[in-house]
């Protein structure tokens, strides 16, 4: 055990060598991680599904999920040794000296009791002895602090709400380092950015260093000071934030950023090949040169390390210095297609309703057979009940829909069966849209059994024709949902979807439950189909970076109503509608991190 | 636990390697087994007392409902367990006495968790107008003080295997019916079930294919609940006289039977209690275990938001 320096005040929180291993000592979640925070530093950790890096948050809070334990290394945070604490001690510690902010507010409130409640009772516990009233807590984070809302019970607020208040009370206790895990995966963009310049600046002005965990590397880029590159259990990458996005040195870290839709550019975005680490650090060589395009035999017979590429900028990768390899994002356009062609879908004055509150006014829009059209707004704006209403999904329409050349219903029973099978829906969250106790081959056969007339003796070729066509191997022909994973239950669903030959796709979010990395191969897939078979598609987003990687056209919704239309690219380099404007001003984007001291000092880019 | 994907980022990468295809399936892991010590133990006690009421008839030292000797004799070598309160030979007894007993409840139990199930699936499916009716008729059976429900109908229409379990069934049925119209709500809510619907599948086959299979678990976990339910509402029956009528050889009978021998030979009463007790407490076990086993892998199931958590 090392002495604690009582001098070394500058470092809040300092990581040597931290190992988390399985109980049983057959795999290592975090391998070999060390880094410092300085007090109000912020540091981005990033990583796909799977590579640790909420497993490396937790540990840095001494907490480790059950089967788990620190194998090896040290946790100094404020002058104390985390690693080295007891369960009891670490209890006092938590809330004081560490905090968590959790990815979901919503399960992290109590619901039972009210928001006064539960801040008053953060505020005894941790801010005894300092002089911070509920008032202030509040204020902080821009809340109203009248009785209205403290006498509120949880459900009563909205997310981005939610995640403030819990945010609210990591700060009360003025800790030292504040863990947040995905705090702003489930929220809009516009709340999303709200939340995220509200972290910055309670940590700077409260001298508090964070850790910052999430899978998507532009969120990280507009928040974080430093940014760390988590793949199978070690930080493959750390640096300034701008250094890491604009001169991204391991080969997987340059794929990670590839794969995020940037708001500032048309490049389409390519997913990362191959499979996700599953857990779990390789010991005797780089973990990733399975997927790893410079892999040279040397990377085989050592884990690489961690080597200084500029001043504060480490790498584990052997060829990192090799310049030579680094691609450009393609900077491929969505074909505009659109022009040329037939009108599909003539939506004239829809109107849709929920029980008695209205929630579509009078849509009217076209869309032509094979173009993309991108449907954006924020939550609540009606985006995905227009989607459903088409797909006859929302019974409560009324207004004139003509696809082709006949009337669409509102309804998929009204509808006639060619009718269902030409128009298919794709859900938001894959894990909810497959039923989970049927095999993967049989939930996409019932779409080709109802719908059309193929022999039941055929059925198995098609949805292995289909499989292909997303790229699922027919192996999965006979698995449950639950020994998929979120992506490869996505294009499950996509292929129960083409299996039926349809020739409108309604795809509804369906990239938002998904990593970054998993949603540039969705898109990737739904490019092609586009491309390559004429599929007329609605995409329905939170995400403009997303649409505009995609979609030829975009519709704007608010409050219900189409407020902005056009070709995409004319409508986000030039909108004219306030809530446009609001939207592109709150996308994450890359350009954040973009410093104008950093560039000038090491003439990047 | 993602697969070998075909088309790649990086045209660098060799489209034709062989990426590693299989899907791995999640394995299973220590702590999702159903067997734990007190499952382990629900089932030997269970099937212990399960074997005892099916094989004991044959291997009775003498017949049940013979006279061997002298009324309430202690435990000796010819009477293990010493005689009842006419002479006849408990331990016999006690060997052919459960099937009445098990039987009823198991047969009353499966037909209160299949007509239940049945309402409560098609009240949470059809929502609405239905779901009130059937649910408010459930209400109104609720309202009756179990136990008296069955004397009046069995003192009135006279005692008969079926019409016990038809009872006892009866009364199962609304509280099935709620937990199961609970889960189906649920599930009928699900993305998978409005799929159905967009294709235009009918109602029945969204019930059958889609709802059916996802409330198995609860419906299950309801069948052991109820069992263990009946075999004490049924052991109560039958002491009181209205499973069986003397001669015949009844656990529930027994203990009435005896009670007043009770300082003389207590086993004609305790035995037949100690298996009651080990059979519902066996079955309780079970179904706690099958429960927690399903919460689990349920739970694991429809981790939208815990991909790294299932990952580990």
């Amino acid at each position: 055990m090392q002495l604690i320096d009582p001098c070394d005040e500058t470092r809040t929180v300092s990581v040597k060598n931290l190992r988390v291993e399985t109980t049983d000592n057959l795999k290592q979640l975090v391998e070999d991680v060390s880094l410092e925070l300085l007090p109000g530093e912020i540091l981005g950790v990033v990583g796909e599904s799977g590579s640790g890096k909420t497993t490396l948050g937790l540990a840095l809070l001494g907490h480790c999920r059950r089967g788990l334990r620190i194998g090896a290394g040290t946790i100094r945070v404020g002058g104390e040794l985390l690693s080295d604490k007891g369960p009891s001690e670490l209890q006092r510690l938590r809330g004081r000296l560490v905090c968590y902010v959790p990815q979901d507010p919503a399960t992290a409130l109590n619901p039972a009791l009210r928001i006064r409640t539960q801040l008053a009772e953060c505020l005894d516990k941790n801010g005894s002895g300092r002089n911070i009233s509920l008032e202030d807590l509040l204020e902080d984070v821009m809340l109203p602090s009248g009785a209205g809302f403290l006498h509120a019970f949880p459900h009563q607020l909205s997310g981005g709400q939610l995640q403030r208040v819990a945010i609210a009370m990591a700060f009360a206790a003025r800790p030292r380092l504040i863990v947040m895990d995905e705090p702003t995966t489930g929220l809009d963009v516009s709340t999303q950015s709200h939340v995220l310049k509200t972290v910055r600046r309670l940590c700077e002005s409260h001298r508090v260093a964070a850790v910052y965990v999430s899978h998507d590397i532009a969120v990280v880029a507009s928040i974080a000071n430093r940014t760390a590159v988590v793949y199978a259990g070690r930080i493959v990458e750390m640096g300034p934030t701008a250094s890491v996005l604009f001169d991204p040195s391991h080969p997987y870290t340059r794929a990670l950023i590839r794969a995020v839709p940037d708001i500032d550019s048309t490049a389409t975005v390519s997913g990362l090949a191959g499979q996700a680490p599953d857990g779990g650090a390789d010991l005797k060589r780089c973990s990733f040169v399975p997927r790893c395009a410079l892999a040279v035999p040397a990377c085989r017979a050592t884990v690489p390390p961690a080597v200084p590429v500029r001043p504060g900028h480490e790498v584990r990768c052997l060829r990192a210095a090799d310049r030579e390899h680094i691609h450009e994002r393609s900077r491929l356009l969505p074909e505009e297609t659109g022009s040329r062609s037939n009108t599909l879908l003539d939506v004239r004055q829809l109107t849709a309703s929920h029980g008695n509150a209205k929630i579509l006014h009078d849509i009217t829009f076209k869309i032509r057979a094979g173009e993309c059209v991108g449907v954006v707004g924020t939550s609540g704006s009606g985006k995905t009940t227009l989607a459903r209403s088409l797909a006859g999904l929302h019974e409560d329409a009324r207004g004139q829909v003509i696809y082709r050349d006949s009337e669409l219903v509102s309804g998929t029973r009204n509808r006639d069966a060619d009718a269902r099978r030409s128009i298919q829906y794709i859900f938001q969250s894959p894990y909810g849209s497959l039923n989970p106790r049927r095999s993967i081959g049989a939930s996409v056969a019932t779409a080709l059994s109802q719908l059309t007339t193929v022999p039941a003796a055929e059925r198995r070729a098609r949805v292995l024709k289909a499989f292909d066509q997303v790229a699922l191997p027919a192996s999965a022909i006979d698995r449950f949902p639950h020994e998929l994973s979120g992506g490869q239950r996505q294009r499950a669903a996509i292929a129960r979807a083409l299996i039926v030959d349809p020739d409108f796709l309604i795809c509804d979010e369906i990239t938002s439950a998904l990593d970054v990395s998993v949603q540039a191969r969705i898109m990737e897939l739904l490019g092609e189909l586009q491309r390559e078979h004429g599929l007329t598609m609605l995409f329905v987003s939170h995400n403009l970076a997303v649409v505009r990687s995609i979609a030829q056209r975009v519709l704007v919704m608010q409050h219900g109503r189409i407020v902005e239309s056009g070709l995409t690219e004319a409508v986000l380099t030039n909108p004219s509608a306030a809530v446009t404007r609001q939207l592109l001003q709150d996308a994450p984007r890359f350009s954040c991190a973009r410093s104008a001291e950093y560039l000038e000092e090491h003439d990047v880019v | 636990m993602v697969i070998g994907v075909k088309f790649m980022a990086d045209p660098k990468i060799d489209k034709t390697a062989p990426l590693t295809h299989a899907i791995k399936v999640a394995p299973a892991r220590r702590s999702r087994t159903i067997w734990s010590a007190s499952a382990v133990w629900g089932l030997i006690l269970f099937f212990s007392v399960l074997m005892l009421v099916i094989f004991g008839p044959f291997l009775t030292p003498h017949s049940p409902i013979d006279f061997i000797g002298a009324p309430f004799e202690p435990p000796s070598s010819y009477a293990l367990l010493g005689t009842d309160t006419v002479g006849r030979d408990v331990l016999s007894r006690v060997l052919s006495g459960g099937s009445v007993i098990l039987g009823l409840s198991a047969i009353a139990s499966m037909l209160g968790v299949a007509l239940g199930g049945l309402l409560g699936i098609f009240a949470g499916y059809a929502r609405g107008l239905v779901d009130d009716g059937i649910m408010r008729l459930l209400d109104v059976l609720l309202a009756f003080p179990q136990t008296i429900l069955v004397l009046l109908f069995v003192s009135v229409l006279g005692s008969n295997f079926w019409l016990i379990a038809l009872l006892v069934a009866a009364i199962h049925m609304p509280q099935v019916a709620r937990v199961i119209r609970a889960s189906a709500l649920r599930v009928a809510r699900e993305d998978f079930v409005v799929f159905a619907h967009g294709i235009g599948t009918s109602p029945i086959r969204i019930i059958v294919q889609e709802i059916l299979p996802n409330v198995a678990s609860p419906l299950l976990v309801e069948f052991g609940l109820r069992f263990t339910y009946s075999i004490a509402l049924i052991a109560g029956l039958s002491f009181l006289g209205l499973a069986q009528e003397p001669p015949a050889a009844n656990w529930g009978l027994m203990v009435n039977e005896n009670r007043i021998g009770l300082m003389q030979n207590p086993w004609p009463v305790l035995a037949p209690i100690i298996l009651i007790a080990l059979l519902t407490v066996g079955l309780n076990l079970l179904t706690d275990a099958y429960a927690r086993h399903a919460g689990k892998v349920n739970a694991g199931r429809s981790s939208a938001v815990d991909l790294d958590e299932d990952d580990l």
